[in-house]
C-alpha cells in the first residue's frame, strides 16, 4: 500500500507544509518521526496526528540553528527512516536582511546551511544502507536572484544546488533525492500577502505532490505545472534586462 | 473584509484575523478592541461578526487526545464536525448530538449549544461537553466544567461566544455499529396529526418533520415526518454489511452563482412544497429503509453553497420555540401568518424538543420548534416582526444562532436567565464587555 515506505521523518513538521506532508504520509499508513524547533508546537502536532490517524508518531527536537546544525537529531532516530523530508525554511524580511547582517545570516543558515548539512548527514546513512528517499523543499525563489527577496532566494539556490549534487552522488547507491519547488503556497509564511490564485497552491497540494514523488521517484518537481514555463522564461531573461525588472 | 453569516445578511466590513496558537491570543486582547470568535460561519445572522476584530478559529483545529475505551475526545475548538466524522465514524464512533450541517466547528456547536434530531432524548451538544477551556478578557485560560468555574461553564453553553474564546473541549463520542440509520417516513395530514406523530415517536432517537407551509385550511400543518435510529450490524442488508462503517461518497452538487431573487417565488415554492409532500407519501408507503448518516443528518450539505439560492440579498432564517402547552395554537398561528403573507418559506422544519438544559442562554425548551427560511425582500421585516409577536404571545423565543433582526426586548423577554448570564459575563469580563458581536450590540447584551 505504501510502496515499502514504513517510516518517514519530517523536519520542520510544525510548518503548514510540514504538517500537511505528515498527514498525507500518515494516510498512507507510514509511521512518523516529526522534528521541529519548538517542543510545545511539536507536541501539539504529534498528538493531533496520533489521534487522527492512529499511526505511530515520535517527536524529535531539532533546530538547524543549533551549533551542530541539528545533526544530532539523527542519533535519536530509531529506526533510520525510509524517507526524510526537509521543510525547514524562513522567508525573513528582505529589507531587514539588507540592513542587518544578523537577520541575513539567520535567513541564510535556516534556508541553506542547516537543511544542507542535515540532508548531507542523512545521505551518508542512506548511502550506507543502500536506499531511501530524501526530499528537500526548496523554492522557485532560488532560480534567480531578485531584488525583492535575494537573501532568501540565494540561500534556496544554494540548497537547490546542494540537492542536485547530492542526487548525482547517490545515483548509483539506490538512494534518491527529490527537489521540490512549490511556488507560492498559502501558509503562515505568506499570511496577508496578496498572491495570484492560479499560482498559489495549498499545503495539501504540496503534500500530495511530495507523496507522489516519493512513490514514483522524480528529480525536481514544481507543485503547480504552470510554474515550469514561468521559471523557464524567468531564467532566460538576459541579466541586463532582468536587473531593471527591480520590482519583481 | 466583507463578512456575513450563512444567511449572507447582514454583511459587515470586519477585520478578520486567524488565531493560530493559543499563545497569540494575549497579544490580540491587548489591542483593547472588542472581539468575537468565529468558527466556520454557519450561524445565519450576525452572531459571528465584529467589525473591530473577528477572530477565525479555523486554524485551531488540532485533536488533543482520544480514549478508545470510553470514546472521550479532547480537541481544539476549530475542529470541524466534518473532520470529526471522517476521523471517527469509520472507527465506530459518532458525536452524541449533530446539527443539520457537518460544516460547523466544535466551538461553534458549544457557543450556539446546538441541538439535533435527538434533542427530545439527548438534549443539546452542550449537555455532553464534560469540560472546556475558555480564554477570558484578562488573557487567563480557564478550565470550565460542572465542577470548576461552573457558572462560567453554564454561561458559555449557548453563550454565543460572549463569555470568551472557547479554545478546546472534551466530550464523549458514542459507539455505533454501523454508519446507517433505519429511517422511516410518515405523512401527517394536518398539524394535529403531525404533533401526534411526534408524541408517538418519543422512543425513536431521531425525529424531525418537514412542513408544507403553503397548505392552509384543513391541511394547515400537513407534514412529512422522518424518524430514525442507528442500525446494528446484524440488521444491515447484505449489500451494506461488507463495509458497515463506510463514509458516504463525496460527490456533491454546487450552486455556482447567486440565483436571481425571482427564482424563489410563490409558484416555485408551492411546486417544491407539493413535490416534497408527494415524495414523502411515496416514501411512507415504501416503509423503513437504511439511510447513510450523512444523508439522514446532513441532507443540505450535499448542495454546496445552497445559500446562494436565495439571491444576492441573502435570506433570514426564523427559528423559534414555543412551550409545549402553547405549541399547537402558536405553531398554527405562525403558519397562518406565513401563508397569509404569501411569502412561502422554502424550508419549514418542525421538531419536538425535550426539556431545557443547563446553558443559561441555550435556545431549546420543552415544546415545538419551528424553522422557516425567507429571502430578504421588502415586506420580510414586517412579516418577521409579526412572527415575533406571535412567538412572544405564546411565551416562546427565537434562536440567536439564526437571528439577524430581532428586537432587544423580545430577546430579553424570551430568555429568562439572561440576567444570570449577564452577571456571569460581567464578572468574567470586568467592566468592559470585551467579547462582543454585531448580534450582542444589536440586542444590547
Amino acid at each position: 500500500m505504501n510502496g515499502g515506505v514504513e517510516t518517514a521523518l519530517v523536519i520542520g513538521a510544525t510548518s503548514d507544509i510540514g504538517r500537511a506532508i505528515a498527514h498525507a504520509l500518515a494516510e498512507d499508513g507510514c509511521a512518523l518521526q516529526l522534528a521541529a524547533r519548538d517542543p510545545a508546537r511539536l507536541e501539539r502536532e504529534t498528538r493531533d496526528l496520533r489521534v487522527r490517524t492512529g499511526v505511530a508518531v515520535t517527536a524529535h527536537r531539532c533546530d538547524v540553528l543549533d551549533e551542530d546544525g541539528g545533526v544530532s537529531l539523527l542519533d535519536t532516530l530509531d529506526p533510520l527512516p525510509d524517507v526524510a523530508v526537509c521543510v525547514v525554511g524562513r522567508l525573513g524580511d528582505q529589507a531587514e536582511s539588507q540592513r542587518d547582517i544578523v537577520a541575513a545570516e539567520r535567513v541564510m543558515r535556516t534556508n541553506y546551511v542547516g537543511p544542507a548539512l542535515l540532508m548531507g548527514a542523512l545521505a551518508e546513512r542512506f548511502e550506507r544502507r543502500g536506499g531511501g528517499v530524501l526530499v528537500g523543499v526548496s523554492s522557485v525563489a532560488g532560480e534567480r536572484g531578485r531584488a525583492s527577496n535575494y537573501v532568501y532566494g540565494s540561500a534556496k539556490a544554494g540548497f537547490t544546488a546542494f540537492l542536485s549534487g547530492l542526487r548525482s552522488r547517490l545515483a548509483a547507491s539506490g538512494a534518491h533525492v527529490v527537489t521540490v519547488k512549490p511556488g507560492f503556497v498559502r501558509t503562515r509564511m505568506t499570511d496577508g500577502m496578496d498572491l495570484p490564485a492560479r499560482l498559489t497552491a495549498t499545503p495539501e497540494e504540496v503534500a500530495a505532490a511530495v507523496v507522489a514523488a516519493i512513490h514514483r521517484p522524480r528529480d525536481v518537481i514544481y507543485v503547480r505545472r504552470v510554474w515550469r514555463p514561468i521559471m523557464f522564461v524567468l531564467r532566460a531573461v538576459p541579466e541586463r534586462v532582468f536587473k531593471r525588472m527591480s520590482r519583481l | 473584509m466583507m463578512l456575513a453569516g450563512w444567511g449572507r445578511y447582514p454583511a459587515l466590513d470586519c477585520r478578520l484575523e486567524r488565531l493560530r496558537r493559543r499563545e497569540d491570543l494575549s497579544g490580540l486582547l491587548h489591542r483593547g478592541t472588542t472581539l468575537i470568535a468565529r468558527g466556520n460561519g454557519r450561524s445565519y445572522g450576525d452572531a459571528a461578526l465584529n467589525p473591530e476584530l473577528t477572530l477565525s478559529m479555523l486554524a485551531m483545529d488540532r485533536m488533543r487526545a482520544f480514549d478508545a475505551g470510553t470514546g472521550r475526545l479532547d480537541c481544539e475548538a476549530g475542529v470541524l464536525l466534518a473532520d470529526l466524522l471522517e476521523t471517527f465514524a469509520p472507527r465506530g464512533w459518532f458525536p452524541p448530538v449533530v446539527p443539520g450541517t457537518r460544516l460547523v466547528t466544535v466551538g461553534g456547536m458549544i457557543a450556539a449549544d446546538v441541538h439535533g434530531k435527538n434533542h427530545h432524548r439527548d438534549g443539546t451538544f452542550g449537555a455532553h461537553v464534560e469540560s472546556l477551556t475558555l480564554a477570558g478578557a484578562d488573557g487567563a485560560i480557564r478550565e470550565c466544567s460542572r465542577a470548576e468555574n461552573a457558572d462560567l461553564f453554564r454561561a458559555t453553553l449557548g453563550g454565543m461566544g460572549l463569555t470568551g474564546v472557547i479554545l478546546s473541549a472534551r466530550f464523549r463520542l458514542r459507539p455505533v455499529e454501523t454508519a446507517f440509520v433505519m429511517a422511516e417516513t410518515l405523512v401527517a395530514r394536518d398539524l394535529d396529526e403531525t404533533m401526534a406523530l411526534f408524541e408517538a415517536s418519543r422512543d425513536w432517537p431521531h425525529s424531525v418533520a418537514w412542513l408544507d407551509c403553503l397548505a392552509r385550511g384543513a391541511g394547515l400543518g400537513r407534514a412529512v415526518m422522518t424518524r430514525g435510529a442507528f442500525m446494528e450490524r446484524g440488521a444491515l442488508p447484505p449489500g451494506l454489511a461488507s463495509n458497515p462503517l463506510r463514509l458516504a461518497p463525496a460527490g456533491k452538487l454546487r450552486v455556482p452563482a447567486d440565483a436571481p431573487s425571482a427564482l424563489l417565488n410563490r409558484v416555485s415554492i408551492g411546486l417544491f412544497n407539493a413535490l416534497c409532500y408527494r415524495r414523502g407519501r411515496a416514501r411512507a408507503r415504501a416503509g423503513a429503509r437504511p439511510v447513510h448518516f450523512d444523508r439522514f443528518f446532513f441532507p443540505l450539505d450535499r448542495i454546496e453553497a445552497w445559500n446562494r439560492l436565495y439571491g444576492r440579498r441573502g435570506f433570514v432564517q426564523y427559528q423559534c420555540v414555543l412551550p409545549k402547552g402553547e405549541s399547537e395554537a402558536g405553531v398554527a398561528a405562525l403558519l397562518e401568518r406565513v401563508a397569509a403573507s404569501g411569502q412561502g418559506s422554502f424550508l419549514a422544519v418542525l421538531k419536538l424538543f425535550g426539556p431545557a438544559g443547563e446553558g443559561l442562554m441555550s435556545f431549546p425548551m420543552e415544546g415545538y420548534t419551528l424553522a422557516l427560511d425567507f429571502p430578504v425582500r421588502s415586506g420580510t421585516a414586517a412579516l418577521l416582526d409579526g412572527l415575533d409577536d406571535i412567538t412572544h404571545r405564546h411565551g416562546g423565543r427565537v434562536y440567536l444562532a439564526k437571528d439577524a433582526r430581532c428586537a432587544p426586548e423580545r430577546v430579553r423577554e424570551g430568555y429568562p436567565r439572561l440576567g444570570a448570564f449577564e452577571a456571569v459575563r460581567a464578572e468574567a469580563a470586568g467592566a468592559l464587555p470585551r467579547f462582543a458581536s454585531a448580534l450582542s450590540q444589536r440586542l444590547a447584551l
